[in-house]
């Protein structure tokens, strides 16, 4: 290690990268487990066990991680017996179908893999035919898909950030190496100046990806044109909003991504010290990062002479502790100074003065792993992908009730219709079965965010068209709901999520989203007076217009955006005390059908508060004022002869 | 790791001491600090933070305020299982709660009342673990189980009791 630390850079990355092509090169059967947290959830860890026996017992030499320490020595797997790699992978995106096994060369992707399977699909390595009931059908009667290639979910994406989560062994930075990484850190370092650098990523466009839209250049030029010599890069891997696992990915699927990023982040401004925070929430992901900081360290690409470099740069990773404004940046940097995660006012800003009072720059997760691509292949190609504003892909993660549900990147421009029927597959209903017609609304944005209806399924998603329809892109979280979601309800939900989770110092955001949470409780709950809408309307905006930081700002968003686009069911509740979908259980009205109702008297026993009466053997009634609407009479009634419940 | 009952003593706060010069003594680190003695404790005890106070040269106000503001601290002791139920999003629009209904009742716990009385479960519910594809999601202590059902949920816990209480089962 010494002597690498002394040599050149450029001949050092060489070798590294040289040295573990030499010894994967003859390794060209390769299994990878998605090893992702989805994965593992269900059972990723316990099929990579059965493959390494069921390849063992087949008599193939298992490879588990890949000796390049002493290079030009030839890997001893050229010796002549047969021998596989088996390794783990980051994030797929396709949760749903884990675990997923790719096998190369062929790219084969298997999935809903179980322990049991190992067997055969060793077997199959050598015979050339796949597994064909471990692959990939849209559904029952289709043809299967052998890969990714062949799979409309993953065909109809634009994997660049996300390329090679699902391939490359997250742990193993050799491997990053030699797929190009850290080049384009080491460029930055040693043939551009910092000017140069803020400038291509100016030119390129690109914005940020955490919510704010910031074009990434401008923050870096404005904070390396600050004075003083202490200054501080940050990476937000504090991915709070809820349904969004964007960074997640990223920092399991490919941690020296987002260090490289950081690093040429450094470079830019003049940074010697970086911080990535994560939510504690994510252990796989402050797992991965913290390892691939000290294998970065141990090979003096960070350290007091990053890439050989005399430039310095060292960074530590720091947790979370469940607290979502602390996605806030003036929130982050108070929470790394070890004090209650409140937000500051803005001016001043991090770039004049942050954490420690330096200067300071605080990028997302995405917006740094997107740094290297910008670099590697010139500002003019970032370009080509995504629209003027907007250049460049996105990541979202697409839930809800929608067939393929998972982490996809598309171009930016991408319509809201391809999104949910070409990649997601179309809409569900609450049984997960198709429903053609029943795409209600797409929540984007999380608890900041706005919803869009379909009238905007052929809008272009960037930056600018969602602000004039009154959402935003947010972090990417995309979750599709269909006909039987209360609109109601949905922006209810997240309110209790931003009141629950405002700091408390500001009045506006404290009290403003307890009143405008009380509010929607009442009309939930049938509470509500006629004037009731315009009041919320009104204080929905004074907590926009006033609240100290982001959080109170978009608190609102999701109110004000069900007004603006179903006002009707909102008058459903308050004017007539009805939820047509029936998600709002004060409201249900729970009936018993007197053509249907034999008497049996059933449902009388499981009533919890004696609400029904009714003479044996003649229908029965419910009593509207005792009435919990608990349901367990439907449940109970052999006749299906209670509705409204 | 130490439990509740092992905080009487004059060796108590050796575990706390070593964990406080690993981090420096650094009062800047407050957070990491309270995150390593919580998973030495299981719980931030009153005393332990007063002690914590002391030693970083903090006023105990600070170290309270700052133990009280993030969720993932807690003052009250935690069962031996934590049942982290996601209500993110996703989760919830496939239908977390009536899970959540089902864990409360089995273990006759609510909103307020959130850990057994002999601390072997705590049920609480977090906003979103990042695993919204395989909503709804369950977490047990680092487990994390996907696409639960309530009746799946609930058979979990039982083949806790049935591991820890086999008498009792």
């Amino acid at each position: 290690m010494a002597t690498e630390l002394n040599e050149p850079e450029a001949i050092n990355l060489e070798r590294l990268g040289a040295a573990w092509r030499a010894a994967a090169a003859p390794l060209t059967r390769r299994l990878v487990v998605c090893a992702g947290t989805g994965c593992v959830a269900n059972g990723a860890l316990a099929v990579h066990a059965a493959l390494k026996v069921a390849l063992e017992q087949a008599g193939i030499r298992v490879v588990l991680e890949l000796r390049t320490e002493t290079p030009g020595t030839p890997c001893p797997a050229a010796a002549g017996t047969p021998a596989a790699r088996l390794s783990v992978s980051g994030c797929h995106g396709f949760c749903q179908m884990g675990p997923l096994v790719t096998v190369l060369p062929e790219h084969l992707l298997y999935t809903g893999v179980k322990p049991g399977d190992a067997g055969e699909i060793v077997a199959a390595l050598a015979g050339g035919q796949p597994v064909d009931r471990l692959l990939y059908r849209a559904d029952a009667a289709a043809a299967p898909c052998r890969g990714p290639g062949d799979i409309p979910f993953y065909s109809r994406q634009a994997r660049t950030v996300l390329a090679g989560c699902g391939e490359l062994d997250p742990e193993d930075i050799r491997e990053y190496i030699a797929g190009g990484g850290y080049r384009a850190a080491h460029q930055a370092l040693t043939a551009m100046t910092p000017e140069a650098v803020c400038a291509e990523l100016l030119a390129s466009g690109l914005r940020g990806r955490g919510g704010g839209g910031f074009p990434t250049g401008r923050k870096w030029e404005l904070t390396r044109k600050q004075p003083g010599a202490r200054k501080i890069i940050i990476c937000n891997g504090d991915e709070g909003d809820p349904g969004a696992f964007m960074d997640r990915s990223v920092m399991e699927g490919n941690p020296h991504r987002v260090l490289e990023g950081m690093l040429i982040a450094a470079r830019a401004i003049g940074a010697g010290e970086g911080v990535v925070y994560v939510r504690a929430e994510y252990p796989l992901a402050v797992k991965r990062v913290r390892q691939a900081v000290a294998d970065a360290t141990a090979l003096g690409i960070l350290g007091p002479h990053a890439l050989g470099t005399d430039h310095a740069f060292t960074v530590t990773v720091m947790e979370g502790a469940g607290a979502f404004v602390c996605g806030e940046e003036t929130a982050l940097i108070a929470s790394i100074e070890g004090k209650r995660g409140m937000p500051t006012p803005k001016p001043p800003f991090p770039a004049e003065s942050g954490l420690w009072g330096c200067p300071t720059v605080i990028n997302n997760v995405e917006t740094l792993a997107s740094v290297p691509l910008v670099l590697a292949g010139g500002a003019a190609a970032f370009r080509t992908l995504g629209t003027a504003g907007s250049p460049g892909t996105k990541t979202f993660a697409l839930t809800g009730h929608v067939r393929n549900t998972g982490l996809i990147e598309v171009p930016f421009g991408t319509t809201l219709r391809h999104i949910v029927f070409d990649v997601g597959g179309g809409v569900t209903d609450s049984t997960g079965a198709a429903d053609p017609a029943g795409f209600k609304a797409v929540q984007i944005g999380g608890p900041s965010g706005g919803c869009l209806t379909p009238d905007h399924l052929d809008l272009p998603l960037d930056f600018d068209s969602l602000k004039t329809v009154g959402a935003m892109v947010g972090s990417g979280g995309l979750v599709v709901m269909n006909r039987q979601t209360c609109m109601v309800n949905v922006a209810r939900f997240f309110m209790q999520f931003t009141q629950n989770e405002s700091c408390g110092k500001c009045v506006p955001c404290r009290e403003g989203t307890k009143q405008l949470l009380a509010m929607l409780d009442d009309i939930i709950e049938g509470r509500a007076d006629a004037g009731i809408l315009e009041r919320l309307e009104k204080l929905a905006r004074v907590v926009q217009l006033s609240s100290l930081c982001g959080l109170g700002k978009t608190a609102p968003n999701p109110v004000l955006s069900t007004l603006r686009h179903f006002r009707k069911e909102y008058e459903e509740h308050v004017l007539h005390k009805h939820c047509a979908t029936g998600q709002c259980k004060a409201l249900r009205k729970p009936e018993i059908l007197a053509a249907k109702c034999v008497g049996c008297t059933a449902c009388v026993r499981k009533c919890p508060v004696a609400a029904i009466h009714g003479e044996r053997k003649k229908p029965h009634r419910i009593d509207p004022a005792l009435c919990i609407r608990c349901g367990a009479c439907a449940t109970a009634c052999k006749f299906n002869a209670i509705t409204g419940v | 790791m130490n439990t509740a009952s092992s905080m009487k003593g004059s060796r108590q706060f050796d575990a706390a001491c070593a964990i406080l010069d690993r981090f420096g003594r650094d009062p800047a680190r407050l957070i990491p600090i309270l995150q390593a003695l919580q998973e030495e404790y299981r719980y931030l005890p009153g005393e332990l933070l007063a002690y914590v106070a002391t030693a970083l040269g903090l006023p105990p106000a600070r170290v309270y305020g700052v133990a009280t503001f993030y969720a993932h601290f807690t003052l009250e002791p935690r069962g031996k299982y934590v049942i982290r139920l996601c209500d993110g999003t996703a989760c919830h629009v496939k239908n977390s709660i009536p899970i959540l209904e089902a864990l409360r009742q089995r273990l006759g716990l609510t909103a307020e009342r959130k850990t057994t009385p002999d601390l072997l479960f705590t049920v609480e519910t977090v906003s979103c673990l990042g695993a919204c594809g395989l909503a709804p999601v369950v977490v047990i202590n680092d487990q994390v189980h996907g696409q639960v059902t309530p009746e799946r949920a609930v058979a979990l816990v039982e083949e806790i009791i049935a591991r820890e209480k086999p008498a009792a089962a």
